[in-house]
């Protein structure tokens, strides 16, 4: 097993408050982790200290061996990493294809390669068909997957999704999770942020628990669901797996 | 496929304007086409880059400065002086776009540089005795006779010549609307942290396009000075100017295509002859006041601009034609 990324000793504070606190995992190479944890745990600041859009205050962050913390978003995308934003940021005044092209342009500059590779990228997503469409004509759950979308245009080889099955019925999870299945399957590797427990039961094969900024648990999903401390932080009394 | 026929019929009209028209008439439009144009660049930059320059009559001005002192004082032709001109102010487009990011002065304080960067060229080129100071500059008046090389003639001659840069400037942004850059720029005006983190560098972009739409302007400007016969840096790189520059395309329409060449279309025109009706009823600033009424009703009403307004109405008159559609695909099948 090759680690793709590597996440060692990584802090970041803002002012007083301490969002990642001497976070440590690293990514298998085609693999499915999730990374779970109550509202405020750090998820999203995890994605953004992997991505660059923010700098780490410690620790280090390796993408295929090389550091990359402190690295400029673009070029982070550029080197093989993409990420979805968990509050959705189409570009308003270009249609759904045109927002799935933008990500094919970090690798071809032909308009005809990006135009079938953002359809490839729609069609995976099940967007294909409203491709012509503006994005505010598109449903939060569909933005969510435009969002997917935009990010597998780029080709990457890790893709962080935050929280991109907020609000799909569980037979629209389903299809999505099939999507992501054949992508790992394809060699891409995924860290994905999800709140219900029953997707990321289905889809990951590896968990990292975060809760205040620290991680406290990490294994198989069902280590994870029996972790009394993950019980007592962030599933509750009411979970049974 | 249609736009491009109802473009084609408009620079068909325009064309035998410039053959017809009376002399009064053509040059009214051959400022109307300049702006046209030079309203083009600002578009490819607020519509296309969504970098907000109020200072572009900067780039104007250095290119009509470029022409103008290479003419004038070495008798070299406009031809070379265009090319100068476009160097010169696409560097300091450039100089000024990477300045400003690095250290992350951006949007409106961008905005804000540009004009203080504007002003401060024409306070100094103001003050300097080489170039004509305050004083100015003055082209030899014209013989009349077409000298193409030297880009000289009648005011027919600048006519087609301001046609011909409005008909580039529309082909060039629609060719760059259309490339990638079109797209990336288009990704980085909409959401910038959104664009980078789909790998668009957004640094060089801003720079690039900020860049390229000052070296069309001082290519407008070098033609403009030619045509008015003289540079003044009050009026040639003054705020006035700046703002002239911007009304096209913002009552036209942001960041389309044909918006810049409408907008100046209706509002040039529209300002000359509210001068000349205030000139005639004795009213000084009359056509001030009702220029301002009429941009002020033009953004209320129609905030995207005319065209836009113009293209969703043929949609509309189109739209139950498209019922039939599938069935005469069927026909011809
Ligand atoms: N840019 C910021 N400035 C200040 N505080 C921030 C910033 N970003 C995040 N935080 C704080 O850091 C903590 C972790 O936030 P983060 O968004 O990473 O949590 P999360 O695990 O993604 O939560 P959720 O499940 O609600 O998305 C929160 O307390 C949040 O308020
Ligand atoms: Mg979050």
């Amino acid at each position: 097993m090759t680690a793709l990324l590597e996440v060692k000793n990584l802090s970041r504070s803002f002012g007083g408050l301490v969002a990642v606190k001497d976070v440590n995992f690293t990514l298998e190479a085609g693999r499915i982790t999730a990374l779970i944890g109550p509202n405020g745990a750090g998820k999203t600041t995890c994605f953004n200290l992997v991505a660059g859009s923010l700098n780490p205050t410690s620790g280090q962050v390796f993408f295929e061996g090389r550091q990359i913390d402190g690295t400029p978003p673009e070029i982070v995308c550029r080197m093989g990493i993409a990420r979805t934003f968990q509050i959705v940021r189409p570009m308003r005044d270009m249609s759904v294809l045109e927002n799935a092209m933008v990500g094919a342009f970090s690798w071809t500059k032909s308009v005809r390669e990006a135009k079938s590779k953002a359809y490839e990228s729609l069609e995976s997503v099940g967007l294909a068909g409203k491709a012509n469409a503006r994005t505010d004509q598109l449903t939060l759950p569909d933005r969510k997957m435009l969002e997917t979308a935009k990010a597998l245009s780029t080709r990457p080889r890790l893709l962080l999704l935050d929280e991109v099955m907020a609000g799909l019925r569980p037979t629209e999870a389903a299809g999505v999770v099939r999507v992501l299945q054949t992508l790992a399957e394809g060699g891409l590797t995924i860290l994905l942020v999800e709140h219900v427990m029953r997707i990321v039961m289905e889809v990951a094969s590896n968990v990292v628990v975060l809760h205040h900024g620290a991680k406290i648990a990490e294994g198989s999903p069902a280590e994870v669901v029996a972790d009394q401390k993950v019980l007592d932080s962030y599933l509750g009394a009411g979970f049974h797996a | 496929m249609k736009r491009w026929l109802a473009g084609a019929m408009v620079f068909i009209v325009l064309t035998l304007v410039g053959l017809f028209a009376d002399p009064y008439f053509i040059s009214l439009m051959t400022i109307v086409l300049l702006f046209a144009f030079l309203g083009q660049s600002w578009n490819l930059m607020l519509g296309i880059g969504g970098q907000l320059s109020i200072g572009h009559a900067l780039f104007v001005g250095l290119g009509a400065y470029s022409v103008g002192v290479l003419y004038v004082k070495f008798g070299i032709s406009p031809w070379i002086g265009l090319s100068l001109g476009m160097i010169i102010a696409g560097s300091v487009g450039a100089i000024l776009a990477w300045l400003s990011f690095r250290f992350e002065v951006r949007g409106i304080y961008f905005a804000l540089l540009t004009i203080a960067a504007a002003e401060f060229a024409r306070i100094m080129f103001g003050g300097w005795e080489f170039v004509g100071a305050m004083q100015g500059l003055f082209f030899p008046a014209p013989t009349g006779a077409i000298e193409f090389s030297m880009l000289r003639g009648g005011a027919g001659f600048y006519y087609f010549v301001a046609l011909a840069l409005a008909a580039l400037g529309i082909i060039g942004t629609e060719l760059i609307s259309r490339s990638y850059l079109g797209y990336v720029w288009r990704a980085m005006r909409d959401d910038e942290p959104a664009a980078r983190a789909l790998g668009v560098r957004t640094f060089r972009h801003k720079i690039l396009v900020i860049s390229v739409s000052a070296a069309a302007a001082a290519a407008g400007g070098g033609i403009l000075g030619l045509v008015q016969g003289a540079i003044f840096p009050d009026s040639i790189m003054g705020m006035g100017l700046s703002v002239d520059v911007l009304i096209g395309p913002v009552v036209g329409g942001l960041g389309t295509t044909f918006g810049p060449l409408i907008g100046s279309l209706a509002a040039i025109p529209l300002n000359h002859l509210m001068s000349a009706i205030g000139d005639s009823l004795r009213i000084p600033g009359l056509n001030n006041i009702t220029y301002g009424i009429v941009l002020i009703l033009v953004v209320w009403l129609l905030p995207d601009g005319i065209w836009p307004a113009i293209a969703r109405l043929c949609k509309a008159i189109q739209a139950p034609s498209r019922v039939w559609l599938p069935h005469l695909r069927k026909a011809e099948e």
